[in-house]
């Protein structure tokens, strides 16, 4: 084979091999725990149904944000645990915006969507200038403004919150008709809908690409996250890196709860999905934070999400399966990727030794890829892999 | 350090999607073939539990009390589904349509948060008949049952018991999750204290804010809360905060003080160990609303609108096992009395 196939034979059985890996593991699971495994698969395997389709689709583009926040952080090598804290403040803060509308029609829909922006990018920015100043580490700052950001916007929603009658749910108020993003039809029904979210969700996927691998910022900011000296001997100030970088997770933490308050909810209560934050880690890694990647990485999670109730309703079985389903496929993918990457240095040695010898030359390590600076091509977070 | 990184974000990964693996109940179904001469009924009913479902020894497993009921009495066929924390609005329909599209009528929500998806997904499914508890925004609705309780007059009456049995004149109030649903529990409770003692001294504390709902899962929560209480001079607690309510028994039998029950009968329910300094349970029949509900569709009828559980009928009440309240029963049913008979209006809001 040419290294060129052999890249790509590579990179296909990766994911390939962790797919597997976790059917079997999975499989285990449900026999150690005596359930059914035929129907189980039976029932996650079925193609979903029209309405099925668009929930997944939606809860797709939720997770693909959070996703993609969490991404931006871990190209830094930060790791932004607070993408949960930063979407509900600054969802809290979208729909307050939108609610009180103060500009008309979609004007007043930017607006609530620069106040996301704005709102999410500060409180990570937070944590950015205490790592750059203090040397907090982002971890522990962004998990304790998490807890902060709960007990705030609980405390905000009270003050604005108004309850229908006879309802025991509190939420802001309602934003008008004409600053909601209209639903796009995918079938018949009003179930066959999808968030018109979805394009700008798109949208940010391809800035995320744009700036990671078609910029001078973007070069730095992978720059410092691959070897931090090296980017201080290349003039690059890592202090300002890191605020920045956070700025930016945020502000696309910023975006996470909005497809669903301009699509569905249309304010902010208090039954709004929490925890999306922590699923955007899983969703990131998954996806090896390379935009498209995170997208399969999404619609994944929300398709195995969309059938935990066809499996307890049908089957029988608890809804803990898919979760356990989902952080099993999460472990398997990293553990194949590490696997198949070590496969192919090893591969890689074994041709450039063959070479060296048919030349005459003594063998040599290739350069351990961890090492170089970055290349400007399209890329993923690993550039060692391709090494 | 990138390697280091790298582990530790997947190390919190998988604990975070763990987690949700950490419930003990496995969701099994219930409809066991009823063998011998067990009645026989065609009714499918679906419930649809809130976070925590059957097993949390409080607000759910009381509704499954009521449907068990209504399986050994009518053989009615029944299926459990139950949310999970930090689930999208779209999967609390989803499980509502997933039962109307299996046959199951009627369909029960347990709990609050379902009133938005019942109300879209009740006009999606004209025939089939949805019942939700513990919420009356869809009174109008013409095959909803709303199911809703006086909270705040059954507290009234644990209230008063507590300012009755205090000798500190100090009592403490624990709350799982702050919502205006609890704070109509500490509202009655606070009315009921003050209405034997004006000076009495109620502590009053949540354990979590929403959207983060824990407060009603945390027995360690519940704990930390209901010492400080006792530490702080108060020696008797009252939680409404359903799974959590267990840490608040421990406080009390470390403290050597009293705590009081919610939802069910939790002299009965709850660990044997803590059962002493279980002073009485403000009861909220959801059992009775359940099973009433389902002899209803049993019997060919569809009810619809709103049905109060309160004092009256007793769908809220004070329990006496143990015998701990005996002695002031009489002025119990006083006040409970006076609230029947509209001489004693309870606030619904602290």
């Amino acid at each position: 084979m040419t290294p060129r196939l052999t890249r790509i034979a590579l990179g296909v059985s990766a994911p390939i091999l962790a797919l597997l890996a976790a059917f079997a593991i999975t499989s285990l699971v449900l026999i150690i725990a005596g359930d059914p495994v035929g129907d189980v698969w039976n029932t996650i395997l079925t193609w979903p149904e029209t309405r099925n389709q668009s929930n997944i689709i939606d809860n797709g583009t939720v997770l693909y944000l959070s996703g993609l926040a969490v991404a931006v952080g871990f190209k830094m090598n930060l790791f932004n645990i607070g993408v949960d804290g930063q979407y509900r403040v600054a969802g809290f803060a979208a729909a307050v915006v939108a609610g009180e509308a103060w500009l008309p029609g979609y004007l007043n829909t930017v607006l609530a969507i620069m106040a996301a922006m704005a709102v999410g990018a500060l409180w990570a920015g937070i944590a950015g200038v205490l790592r750059a100043t203090r040397g907090v580490s982002e971890v522990i700052a962004t998990i304790m403004l998490n807890a902060i950001a709960t007990s705030l916007v609980a405390y905000l929603l009270r003050k604005v919150a108004v309850r229908e009658e006879g309802s025991n749910i509190i939420a802001t108020k309602e934003i008008p008709e004409g600053s909601r993003i209209p639903n796009i039809s995918i079938g018949e029904g009003a179930t066959a809908e999808i968030y018109g979210f979805v394009f700008i969700a798109v949208l940010a996927g391809v800035a995320y690409w744009f700036l990671l691998n078609k910029t001078r910022f973007g070069f730095d900011l992978r720059a410092t996250g691959q070897s931090t000296t090296a980017a201080v001997a290349s003039g690059i100030s890592v202090n300002k890196m890191i605020v920045t970088a956070m700025l930016i997770s945020g502000a696309a933490a910023g975006l996470v709860g909005l497809p669903i308050i301009f699509g569905d909810s249309f304010s902010y209560g208090s039954t709004f999905q929490s925890g999306l934050g922590f699923a955007g880690i899983a969703v990131a890694l998954l996806g090896r934070n390379h935009p498209f990647g995170i997208a399969m990485g999404a619609l994944l999670f929300a398709f195995l999400d969309e059938q935990s109730n066809r499996l307890q309703i049908l089957v029988g079985v608890a809804p803990d399966i898919v979760a356990i389903t989902q952080g099993v496929i999460v472990i398997t993918v990293v553990i194949s990727y590490e696997l198949v990457r070590r496969y192919g240095v090893r591969l890689e040695q074994r041709r450039v030794a063959q070479a060296l010898v048919g030349a005459g030359a003594e063998p040599q390590r290739p350069l351990d890829g961890s090492q170089q600076p970055p290349t400007d091509g399209p890329s993923d977070q690993n550039e060692e892999t391709k090494a | 350090m990138r390697r280091s990184m790298k582990l530790a974000a997947l190390l919190t990964a998988g604990v975070l999607s763990l987690t949700a693996c950490g419930s003990d109940d496995d969701g099994e179904s219930t409809n066991e073939g009823n063998g011998g001469d067990a009645p026989q009924s065609d009714v499918k009913v679906g419930m649809a539990y809130d976070v925590g479902g059957r097993g949390d020894q409080s607000f759910n497993d009381s509704a499954a009390a009521g449907l068990d009921k209504a399986v050994e009495e009518f053989g009615v066929d029944s299926q459990e589904s139950e949310a999970e924390d930090g689930e999208a609005e779209t999967a609390r329909e989803e499980r509502l349509r997933t039962f109307a599209d299996a046959g199951y009528n009627p369909i029960i929500a347990v709990g609050f948060a379902y009133a938005a998806s019942v109300g879209k997904v009740s006009e999606e499914y004209p025939d089939v008949n949805f019942a939700i508890i513990d919420d009356s925004s869809l009174a109008d609705s013409s095959n909803v049952a709303s199911l809703v309780f006086a909270e705040h007059e059954g507290s009234f009456l644990v209230g008063a018991a507590a300012a009755l049995k205090t000798e500190a004149d100090h009592i403490g109030f624990v709350g799982g999750v702050e919502t205006p649903l609890i704070q109509k529990f500490e509202a009655g409770y606070v009315a009921g204290a003050e209405a034997v003692n004006p000076d009495i001294k109620v502590d009053v504390t949540y354990l979590t804010q929403v959207p983060d709902f824990s407060g009603f899962a945390d027995p360690a929560k519940g704990k930390t809360a209901a010492t400080g209480m006792f530490d702080n001079g108060a020696d008797i607690v009252y939680h409404a905060a359903g799974g959590s309510g267990g840490g608040v028994f421990e406080a009390a039998a470390e403290a050597e003080g009293w705590a009081i029950g919610v939802d069910s009968d939790q002299y009965n329910t709850a660990d044997p160990s803590v059962q002493d300094v279980i002073l009485t349970s403000m009861l909220k029949n959801i059992d009775v609303a359940v099973y009433d509900y389902i002899t209803g569709v049993v019997e060919g009828e569809t009810p619809t609108g709103v049905t109060t559980y309160d004092l009256s009928v007793d769908g809220v009440g004070y329990s006496t096992s143990g015998g701990f309240v005996d002695d002031i029963a009489e002025q119990l049913d006083e006040y409970k009395q006076q609230i029947v008979d509209g001489e004693l209006e309870v606030p619904e809001a602290p």
